[in-house]
């Protein structure tokens, strides 16, 4: 459990103390990544089963090995296509591969809700990776503590994110873990890529890049799609990268000395981030990565360890001594 | 033989006569006789006690998807027409949007065959605006008109040709049908599963904004100006489209407008804090709370003729599914009632209004008969509670389908009898909660 | 025990470790792990003794078996996981364990499973200020401060003067009958 969570799907839910847990928990196993033997038994006999609905390496791999560092037993499961149009609904699929008792179920998904679905049908918990336009709980929390190792207390920061907004999981969740962690969220895009309603959930609004970065102590550069077809939400990445891409002069004119940056990958060369910044001094990428499987790691062992049990509070005198 | 049946104590409520008071009303031969303050009962004559329920005239919905023929793992005609009984609804006119569709006499004569056979509420079917219901080209009005149609409609898609709606709108004069309209640009709908605005945000859903619906309800407003014909636009959701009607309606054009329960009492808001309830998605989507009282006002000022439930029966199948797949619409003849009555409560609408708006308003924005208790108008009545609380027990909804966002909810307001044609078709026995 | 037998016992054990060290011919290759809260400032202390007997000082770790314990099934995920800080190498050290009550015996297997998790030490000592018996694996202490017989229920606390106490002090708290 995550405080009173049996999953780990949105971090709108989480409580600030649900998200410290996770991110406090993480600097030990960060730990753990850095020995000789990345091996510790807490997960030993636990299967987590990655159900992932859209093609994606990184995070999935940063699941399995997570799973496998804390022992777990790690299963993946791809579908390139909806299940829909396999015939197999979302819901069978996740029951049948409970029958098979999994500890955990890491889901990635197009549709935002999905998770939700099968997590209120399966008895085991359920991680999001992903879903839809809705959030990615894990990648908001690394995002937090790669940004809190860094800046320290993140109460009174102020972090920019800029670009596709209004269809960015990564968006949403770090705005939500940010705001509750109190820091100050500037949004920035082309209004085409700015969602409505978004000022009511505490970030501030900017079409401007210079602006929204000017003072920021960190900036979160978000990777565009320019292959929307039917809707184009830019006339192309050429102005794209002009008005809202971070180069080296931007970066240098624009920036505070210690601002930081992130991206949750996979970046777009050239487009949102010049090679030499996205490479730079400031950057936090790699980071991220490593601090990913830290965080999730942390998730898995918070939600597989134990039964239906209540985490903690457990009387070590007599057990261990 | 005069067949005689009074029914006596009620509070008679026919505001196409005026009448708001207790009344006994006598029904000869499947026809209102009388509606009185005292009459004489004869020693032979039956009658039903209506004592501190509502009379009021039999509703008509004026949009229900029946399902039949095509689709009768969902719905029926029969299981429809039950339902509608079971929520005071006497008449319904059912959507074309079935499998195959009805753009021809036969779909219609099945439709009015089953609803014969079947002997509870009135069906009256609505064909097809274009043929396949495609958008491409007209049907034939007068073939749907002889076989028994009351209305055109492309329902569930938009007519997105300006010009074949032109043409539709024209041609249909000749038969006087109405048009009744599925109002949505599809472009600005995209892949919109919910209200644009910070619910769909929050839930990560493409929304559908709001001026999807008026850009088109004003386009034909226009193309009604040019016609001359009668459009009828359904399902409004949105202040845009009430702020269209109503001045349409100002200018003396020929455009009436429906509005379903949930739009007068569910938003965008429901929606995220049902956790991705399938429930609650529908098209036109929840709204805002701003265009809920839009609605609320447009139908208490009569801007919004009549209250519709579009009913739309759907399968766990269909509904039990990731939201951005689920298929859009709920049930809602049996709760409709006590729905809208609990606006009535809260103070946004009158009760004279609400039944005014199930009876004489649908009537007269399709030219149906009905919708009154005059005298010689079929003996189609309702008999209503508005105490009576009961729960909506899956187990026991009539229709076939149980997607509905009361699942399970205690409601205040029920229909306990209804009569088609003098003959009682449904009756509430106490002592079902 | 109180602050003086303590001392003593500290004092004491330091000296032991010493000998058996030079004896071995592994002064040189000493190190001190102290495990989870309890063992640390015991192996801050121990690691002083051993400065001023051996004259060098050997390297300090300090190891946390939350991710090591074998009860996580029944108990569920440890909510707070302190920090393991094993920053020398492990391999061909006489590692000394440090821990303030031995009683089951399964924290010092969670701490030998963690240590060979960094590598292979030449020999590894456990050291306790008390043994309180009710051993439920083959585990024995090398180095004891004090032995105390107590009944299965009771809870035994050192309380040090680095951790807050107002002096160092063995508590034996008797457990109420439920």
């Amino acid at each position: 459990m995550i405080g009173r969570h049996k999953h780990c799907l949105a971090l709108q839910d989480f409580s600030r103390e649900e998200i410290l847990e996770v991110i406090d928990l993480a600097v030990s196993m960060k730990e753990v990544l850095r020995r000789p033997i990345k091996k510790v038994p807490s997960l030993r006999g636990k299967t987590v089963v990655n159900l992932f609905f859209e093609a994606s390496t990184r995070t999935r791999s940063s699941f399995e090995i997570a799973a496998k560092v804390l022992s777990a037993d790690a299963l993946n499961w791809t579908s390139s296509s909806s299940s829909v149009t396999k015939g197999e609904t979302l819901v069978d699929t996740a029951r049948n591969l409970e029958a098979m008792r999994p500890d955990v179920l890491v889901i990635r998904h197009a549709a935002g809700g999905a998770p939700r679905l099968v997590a209120d049908h399966v008895g085991c918990a359920v991680v999001s990776a992903g879903d839809g336009a809705h959030e990615h709980p894990s990648q908001g929390l690394l995002d937090c503590f790669t940004l809190r190792e860094r800046l320290g207390d993140l109460a009174g920061k102020t972090v920019a994110i800029v670009g596709d907004i209004s269809h960015s999981r990564v968006a949403r969740s770090d705005l939500f873990a940010l705001t509750k962690l109190g820091a100050t969220v500037r949004l920035c895009g082309p209004p085409t890529m700015i969602p409505a309603g978004i000022e009511s959930l505490g970030a501030t609004v900017h079409h401007e890049l210079r602006e929204a970065v000017a003072g920021a102590d960190a900036v979160v550069m978000l990777r565009i799609q320019h292959e929307r077809i039917g809707d184009p939400l830019i006339p192309g990445t050429r102005e794209y990268s002009k008005l809202w891409g971070l180069n080296a002069r931007k970066a240098e004119e624009w920036l505070t000395p210690h601002c930081v940056i992130l991206h949750p990958g996979p970046i777009n060369r050239g487009v949102e981030l010049a090679p030499e910044v996205a490479d730079g001094p400031r950057s936090l990428i790699l980071d991220q990565v490593q601090n990913g499987v830290a965080v999730r790691m942390a998730i898995l062992y918070l939600l597989a360890g134990g039964s239906s049990a209540e985490a903690g509070g457990a009387s070590e005198a007599k057990a261990h001594g | 033989m005069a067949e005689l049946l009074f029914i006596e104590g009620g509070r008679v409520i026919d505001p196409a006569s005026g009448t708001d008071g207790v009344r006994t009303v006598v029904i000869r031969d499947g026809k209102i006789a009388e509606v009185a303050e005292r009459i004489e009962r004869p020693r032979d004559a039956r009658a039903l006690d209506a004592r501190g329920k509502w009379v009021t005239p039999g509703f008509i919905d004026l949009h229900v998807h029946l399902r039949e023929p095509g689709q009768e793992y969902k719905e029926t005609v029969e299981t429809g027409v039950r339902a509608a009984v079971a929520g005071g609804f006497t008449a319904v006119c059912a959507m074309p949007n079935t499998r195959p569709v009805n753009d021809n006499a036969s779909v219609t004569e099945l439709v009015l065959a089953r609803a014969a056979a079947a002997g509870l509420a009135r069906v009256y079917p609505v064909g097809c605006i274009s043929k396949g219901s495609d958008g491409q080209d007209l049907a034939e009005y007068g073939e749907l008109r002889a076989a028994g149609c009351v209305a055109l409609s492309d329902d569930g898609r938009p007519v997105m040709s300006a010009a074949l709606m032109r043409r539709a709108l024209e041609y249909a004069k000749v038969f006087g049908l109405p048009l009744t309209v599925h109002e949505e640009d599809l472009q600005l709908v995209g892949k919109g599963v919910m209200h644009e605005g910070a619910a769909s945000t929050r839930l990560g859903l493409k929304g559908i904004p709001g001026a999807a619906e008026e850009v088109m309800v004003l386009r034909d407003v226009a193309l009604v100006e040019l016609t001359g014909g009668r459009l009828h636009v359904a399902h409004v959701s949105t202040r845009g489209a009430v702020r269209a009607v109503r001045e349409a309606k100002a200018r003396g054009l020929a455009v009436t407008a429906e509005v379903t329960p949930h739009h007068l009492v569910l938003t965008d808001e429901d929606v995220a804090a049902s956790s991705y309830s399938t429930d609650l998605k529908m098209n036109p989507p929840l709204r805002s709370a701003e265009d809920v009282a839009a609605c609320l006002a447009g139908l208490a000022d009569g801007t919004l003729d009549a209250i519709a439930t579009d009913h739309a029966p759907h399968s766990a199948v269909e509904k039990d599914v990731e939201f951005d797949a689920a298929a859009n619409g709920i049930i809602g003849l049996e709760t409709a009632f006590p729905v809208c009555l609990a606006l009535v409560r809260q103070g946004g609408l009158t009760e004279r209004r609400l039944v005014e708006a199930l009876t004489s308003g649908p009537a007269c924005a399709f030219g149906l008969p009905g919708g009154t208790l005059a005298r010689g108008a079929p003996a189609d009545v309702a008999v209503l509670d508005p105490a009576a609380a009961w729960t909506v027990d899956p187990a026991r909804i009539r229709s076939r389908s149980r997607n509905t966002p009361w699942k399970g909810r205690r409601l205040t307001g029920r229909c306990v009898m209804t009569l088609v044609g003098g003959r009682l078709v449904h009756e509430e026995v106490e002592g079902e909660r | 025990m109180d602050a003086l037998e303590i001392d003593r016992a500290v004092h004491r054990l330091g000296r032991e470790i010493a000998e058996r060290a030079r004896a071995a011919g592994a002064a040189g290759q000493l190190a001190i792990v102290g495990i989870r809260r309890g063992g640390i400032f015991l192996a801050q202390r121990l690691r002083a003794e051993l400065k001023g007997a051996l004259g060098v000082e050997p390297p300090l770790g300090t190891l946390d078996i939350a991710l090591y314990r074998d009860d996580v099934a029944e108990q569920g995920a440890a909510p707070v996981i302190g920090p393991t800080d094993i920053s020398f190498p492990v391999g061909g050290k006489t590692l000394v364990l440090v821990d303030d009550v031995l009683y089951t015996g399964r924290t010092v297997r969670a701490a030998l499973d963690e240590i060979v998790d960094f590598g292979r030490p030449r020999r590894v000592w456990l050291a306790v200020l008390v043994d309180r018996g009710g051993r439920e694996l083959p585990i024995a202490a090398d180095f004891t401060g004090a032995r105390l017989d107590v009944a299965e229920g009771d809870d035994v606390q050192v309380r040090l003067r680095e951790a807050g106490a107002a002096e160092d002090q063995v508590v034996v708290k008797a457990r109420r009958a439920p």
